[in-house]
């Protein structure tokens, strides 16, 4: 194996010096700034975990929700009976299970009838729920009572967000992640040189379910109340592949830049125009497709590597398959 | 591994071969591209898969590298049939091809284009063993110094030195090359045939599509001549191209 090398030592030291930092964060608020602060971990979290498959692939997955509503309704549904632990461990384990079976059922077509399909399974899991629960139970929601407060759900956010970061860093120093870079750049020749394409984008997507599905059930208590339709909102889709886009996809660091000031903005704007949301995310991706295709990362990266002079390697635009 | 027997010169009768091809058919609607071809491929040889435009010769290849599955027909490397399986799996049974467009991964440094075809063959290498086969092959292929450069910075026939890198990465069994010599010019020819004759003297076995006639001549061992879909001739190289039908298919009636 690869060993780390000293600039990743260091790396890897300033990072949890930052994890440690944002951590005390609870210490100095807890109304306003922690709240936004656990929207903006949340949605790193996921849009990392959402580019840890669409970023090397470029396959566009509207599947958020549906691993999020699973994990969100594994937690209502086991709440009174099972440790929240456990909960997080079968949130993990079923959202990675439906992500398996969604790619081996749709990885092998590729284009616009994945993006449609990963938008109609989360259509198609809240309309399961809603019909089990109108049929075989007494009520619509799911009410989930626990001790957690705000900054419990931050720090549990936090620290999966790290678990994301060092799963995506080790993938990519793996020969999964270099079969993930053959892939996304040419999927016939990651064929012919022995690729198991079909096996690794599965795999991915699996890693990356599973994480979403962790985050959904973390949420849960937040909600307090949970329906079908703030579980599986379509919603959340939507913003991530915004959020992941425009801060740009090719760095495992890159949606942090988008997340950041997309969230900040996102709640002034809720605050004031509370009907006019999804303006901002129009121009947001209107920007990402005519403006920044790399996204804000990717723009940086070219831009510096203009300002270094000498000849930059032309930036190639990402080919999302949609 | 058998390289002895390999470089005894032309194999022997009785040497089994390596890539068997039976009765290969494919259909592509109402259209037989490769119709009933048969040929064997014995150890070390290198064969040429010539014909007009439109024959099937590329078809022919897809059907061996698995890039695509055939109508009908069987297909074996070793007596293992190979046909119908997805190309993983036959690339990783020993079978490496260049492709008729040459296809370099773009955002990948060249070192780490090689390498790919490095790792998830039989060979299986990663990390500083990896790099240093990479380096080696690049050497080869005579692309010395240009490991961490981006494949944007290569001229069109390096571009092709390198898709053959990393098709040797592999260590292939049987080398499958579609029209790798197309579109060099005359000294960048010169320097191609001599590389292709050069993996041909240590052993390697070769199919090879090709168009450019003075590579053919000089280097292959035996041709099979496609016209389309079917196989019209096969043999000693000068044998096969002064044979009428071959003419006929490739300059028409009158000129035979």
């Amino acid at each position: 194996m690869i060993r780390p090398g000293a600039h990743e030592i260091r790396m890897g030291v300033l990072a949890a010096l930052g994890f440690a930092a944002i951590a005390c964060l609870p210490l100095f608020d807890d109304g306003y700034y922690l709240s936004l602060a656990v929207n903006i971990v949340m949605y790193v979290a996921l849009c990392t975990a959402w580019t840890l498959f669409s970023g090397p692939t470029h396959y566009i997955s509207l599947a958020t929700a549906a691993f999020f509503g699973i994990g969100t309704y594994t937690v209502g549904i086991g709440i009174e009976t099972m440790p929240f632990g456990a909960l997080l461990a079968i949130a993990c384990v079923l959202s990675g299970f439906v992500a398996a079976l969604v790619g081996l059922a749709t990885l092998r077509l590729s284009g616009v009838y994945f993006v449609i399909f990963t938008l109609g399974l989360a259509e198609l899991v809240r309309q399961v729920v809603t019909w089990v629960q109108t049929n075989f139970t007494t009520g619509i929601g799911l009410y989930v009572f626990t001790e957690f407060t705000e900054k419990h759900i931050f720090w549990m956010l936090l620290g999966l967000t790290a678990v994301i970061y060092l799963t995506g860093w080790a993938i990519n120093r793996s020969r999964l992640g270099f079969a993930m870079r053959i892939i996304g750049n040419d999927e016939t020749v990651a064929a012919h040189v022995g690729i198991d394409t079909a096996r690794a984008k599965v795999l991915l997507f699996i890693v990356s379910g599973a994480f979403i599905g962790i985050i959904g059930a973390i949420l849960a208590p937040r909600f307090a109340y949970i329906e079908p339709p703030s579980a599986f909102n379509p919603m959340i889709s939507f913003q991530v592949v915004i959020m992941a886009l425009l801060g740009g996809t090719r760095r495992l660091w890159g949606p942090l830049v988008g997340v950041i000031p997309f969230t900040i903005v996102f709640d002034a704007v809720s605050a004031q125009f509370p009907n006019h949301t999804s303006i901002l995310m129009g121009l947001a991706f209107l920007a990402v497709v005519y403006l920044i295709p790399n996204g804000i990362t990717g723009w940086i990266e070219a831009l510096v590597a203009k300002l270094k002079g000498g000849e930059a390697a032309p930036a190639r635009k990402t080919r999302w398959i949609a | 591994m058998n390289a002895a027997l390999q470089l005894a010169g032309l194999p022997s009768s009785g040497t089994a071969p390596i890539l068997t091809v039976e009765a290969a058919r494919k259909v592509f609607g109402g259209l037989v591209a490769v119709n009933d071809l048969s040929f064997d491929v014995l150890p070390g040889e290198l064969i040429g898969l010539i014909g007009p435009n439109g024959s099937g010769k590329t078809t022919m290849l897809n059907l061996i590298s698995g890039a695509l599955k055939p109508t009908a027909g069987t297909i074996s490397l070793d007596d293992r049939r190979i046909s119908g399986a997805p190309p993983h799996v036959i690339a990783r049974s020993g079978i490496a091809r260049t492709f008729q467009l040459v296809r370099v991964l773009p955002s990948l440094t060249v070192e780490e284009n090689v390498i790919a075809g490095a790792v998830f063959g039989h060979m299986r290498l990663w990390g500083g063993d990896a790099k240093d086969f990479a380096h080696s092959l690049l050497a080869r292929v005579g692309l010395v110094g240009r490991a961490d450069m981006p494949t944007t910075a290569l001229t069109y026939i390096d571009q092709k030195r390198l898709e053959l890198a990393r098709a040797l990465a592999g260590d292939p069994r049987v080398l499958l090359l579609d029209e790798w010599l197309a579109g060099l010019n005359p000294s960048e020819l010169q320097i191609g045939i001599e590389l292709i004759g050069a993996l041909r003297e240590e052993g390697r076995t070769i199919v090879m599509v090709e168009h450019v006639m003075d590579a053919i001549r000089s280097l292959c061992d035996r041709c099979v001549v496609m016209n389309t879909g079917t196989k019209i001739a096969e043999g000693a190289v000068g044998d096969v191209l002064s044979d009428p039908e071959v003419i006929r298919a490739y300059l028409g009636d009158s000129d035979a």
